[in-house]
C-alpha cells in the first residue's frame, strides 16, 4: 500500500443542501462518509480524487426519526449506533445481525449505513496494489479492456459484497435519494444494476439521505461464508425473512457476494402445517442456487460459494420456522 | 490543502495546520512524534494502529487527520500516568500478553474502549471487541486472558 494518500481538497459540509451544493461546484468530486472502505482503495490508487465531499459533519445526518410504526434511519448513521438500537434488534433482527458481522468494532464505529449500501464492488483483479493491476493490463473496472473473470463478457463481473443491503431488502426497506433536482424514494433492490463497473443507480450528484423501514413484522436472520471471523467480505452471505400470511409461512431471501448487486429472491411457495419440510426446502435449495450467480471475483471457487450459498440459506430458513 | 484543526491529544489541547490527504496515523507518529501507535498493514485490517477516538477505537490508519477537528484523541503514551502503568499495560505484562509486542499498542486500545462500556466482558465479548486486532505472536489466549485479568483487578480496586 502506498505510504501516502494522494492530494485532494476535502470540502466538510453541514448540511445535505451545502454537500450538494459543493458537488455543483466540483461535479468530479467523491462523497465519503466513514471512509473505511473508500480510503483504503484511494490508498490503493483504484480512483483519483481532487475533492472528497466529507459527508460525516452534515448534521442530522445520522438521525433515527420513528413515523408511527415506520423507522427512518438517516444514512450516516454508525453501524455500531445501529447494533446498540433495541428497537432495530427486536423487529429487524437480521439487520443487527449483519452489522455485527461488518469488519471489526473498530469499523464499525466509522463505517455508516449509507457507506455500507453504497460499497464499492470488489474482485480478485481489481482489490490490488498498483503494480499488480498494471502488470495485469489493468481491468474492465478500471483503465483495462477486458473483465479478468469473463473475459468474454461484456461487463464487469466484480461482486457487491456489502453485509446490509440483503438484511434491509428482506425487510422490504426503502431508500430516500436526494440531488439538486429534489428527492426520490425506491425499494432497497432498485438502488442497485448488475453491473460491476457502474452497480449504484445513483445519479451523479445524487446522495443516499435515509432508509426507511416499514412496519411489517418478520421474523429474519443473516449468515455470511467467509474466511476470517472478522474484517472480511463475505465470499457469500444471505439474509432471510419469514412471514405468516393465512397460516402459512413465506420466505424472502437477498444475497451477496454472488452478484455484482445483492439478489432478492421472493419465494412465494407456502409452507404450511400439512407440507413436506425435507421436500419444501429440498426445492428452495435448488431455486437458490439457480438464482445466484458467483464469479471467479475471489479464490474461493464459484461453484462451491453457489452450493454453501444456498445450504446456509435453507439452514436459516429451517432455524426461522 | 491544509487547515487548522484543534485536537485534544492524551489530555492535551493541540491545534495544528493538518493536509486534507493526512491520515491520523501519520499525523500521530510524524508530526507530534507519538510513535505508540503502530504502522501495520496500513489499510484498516490488523488494528495496530488503533486509538480512541472520543473515548471509542477507531483505526488511525483509514481516518483522515481533518475529519477529527474538536475530537479527543487518546494513545498508548496516554494510558500510563505519572510513570505508572495502566491496569491494562500491567496486566498485558504481567500475563504475558504480550510477546514481540508490534500489536500491544492496538490491543491495549482496543481493550481500554471495551472495559469502559463494559467493565465485566465475558471471553465471547473480549473477543467480538478484538476481533479487528491481529497478533501473529502469542495465539491470543494471553491476550484475552489479559483483558479479563485487568477488568477483575479493576472490579476488585473499585
Amino acid at each position: 500500500m502506498s505510504a501516502n494518500l494522494p492530494e485532494f481538497n476535502l470540502v466538510k459540509p453541514s448540511s445535505i443542501a451545502e454537500a450538494l451544493a459543493a458537488f455543483r461546484d466540483q461535479p468530479h468530486a467523491k462523497f465519503c462518509a466513514g471512509g473505511t472502505d473508500l480510503i483504503p482503495n484511494m490508498r490503493h490508487g483504484l480512483f483519483e480524487v481532487e475533492t472528497l465531499i466529507d459527508l460525516g459533519q452534515i448534521v442530522g445526518f445520522d438521525a433515527v426519526t420513528i413515523n408511527g410504526a415506520d423507522i427512518e434511519l438517516g444514512a450516516g448513521i454508525s453501524l455500531s449506533k445501529l447494533v446498540g438500537r433495541a428497537d432495530i434488534r427486536e423487529r429487524f433482527p437480521a439487520i443487527v445481525k449483519a452489522c455485527e458481522k461488518v469488519a471489526g468494532l473498530s469499523h464499525r464505529e466509522a463505517a455508516t449505513l449509507g457507506g455500507n449500501l453504497c460499497l464499492e464492488t470488489r474482485c480478485l483483479y481489481y482489490n490490488q496494489s498498483e503494480w499488480w493491476r498494471k502488470s495485469n493490463d489493468y481491468c474492465l473496472k478500471y483503465q483495462g479492456d477486458i473483465c479478468h473473470v469473463a473475459p468474454r463478457g461484456n461487463r464487469c463481473r466484480a461482486a457487491f459484497c456489502g453485509d446490509l443491503a440483503p438484511a434491509f431488502m428482506v425487510h422490504r426497506a426503502e431508500v430516500e435519494l436526494v440531488s439538486l433536482n429534489g428527492a426520490r424514494r425506491l425499494p432497497l433492490a432498485d438502488l442497485y444494476v448488475e453491473d460491476g463497473a457502474a452497480h449504484l443507480a445513483l445519479q451523479p450528484g445524487e446522495i443516499l439521505a435515509s432508509v426507511h423501514l416499514p412496519a411489517a413484522r418478520a421474523r429474519s436472520t443473516y449468515g455470511k461464508i467467509c474466511q476470517r471471523g472478522a474484517i472480511d467480505f463475505p465470499q457469500a452471505g444471505v439474509a432471510v425473512s419469514c412471514r405468516k400470511e393465512a397460516g402459512v409461512l413465506q420466505f424472502e431471501l437477498a444475497f451477496t457476494g454472488t452478484n455484482s448487486k445483492p439478489i432478492l429472491l421472493e419465494y412465494r411457495e407456502p409452507l404450511g402445517p400439512k407440507t413436506d419440510a425435507d421436500s419444501y426446502f429440498e426445492a428452495l435449495e435448488k431455486q437458490v442456487q439457480k438464482s445466484v450467480s458467483p464469479q471467479r471475483t475471489t479464490t474461493t471457487a464459484p461453484h462451491y460459494r453457489r452450493l454453501a450459498v444456498a445450504a446456509l440459506a435453507v439452514r436459516l430458513a429451517r432455524g426461522l420456522v | 490543502m491544509k487547515r487548522i484543526v484543534s485536537l485534544n491529544i492524551n489530555g492535551k489541547p493541540v491545534e495544528d495546520a493538518i493536509a486534507d490527504n493526512l491520515l491520523l496515523i501519520e499525523y500521530l507518529r510524524e508530526t507530534r512524534r507519538l510513535t505508540g501507535t503502530k504502522q501495520g498493514c496500513d489499510g484498516g485490517e490488523c488494528g495496530a494502529c488503533t486509538v480512541l477516538i472520543n473515548g471509542r477505537p477507531r483505526l488511525a490508519c483509514i481516518t483522515l487527520a481533518s475529519t477529527c477537528d474538536g475530537a479527543k484523541i487518546e494513545t498508548i503514551e496516554g494510558q500510563g500516568e505519572g510513570g505508572r502503568l495502566s491496569a491494562l499495560q500491567r496486566a498485558f505484562h504481567e500475563n504475558l500478553g504480550t510477546q514481540c509486542g508490534f500489536c500491544t499498542p492496538g490491543m491495549i486500545m482496543a481493550s481500554e474502549g471495551l472495559l469502559r462500556q463494559n467493565p465485566d466482558p465475558d471471553d465471547a465479548e473480549i473477543k467480538a471487541a478484538l476481533g479487528g486486532n491481529i497478533c501473529r505472536c502469542t495465539g491470543y489466549v494471553k491476550i484475552i486472558k489479559s483483558v479479563r485479568a485487568a477488568a477483575q483487578q479493576s472490579a476488585g480496586a473499585a
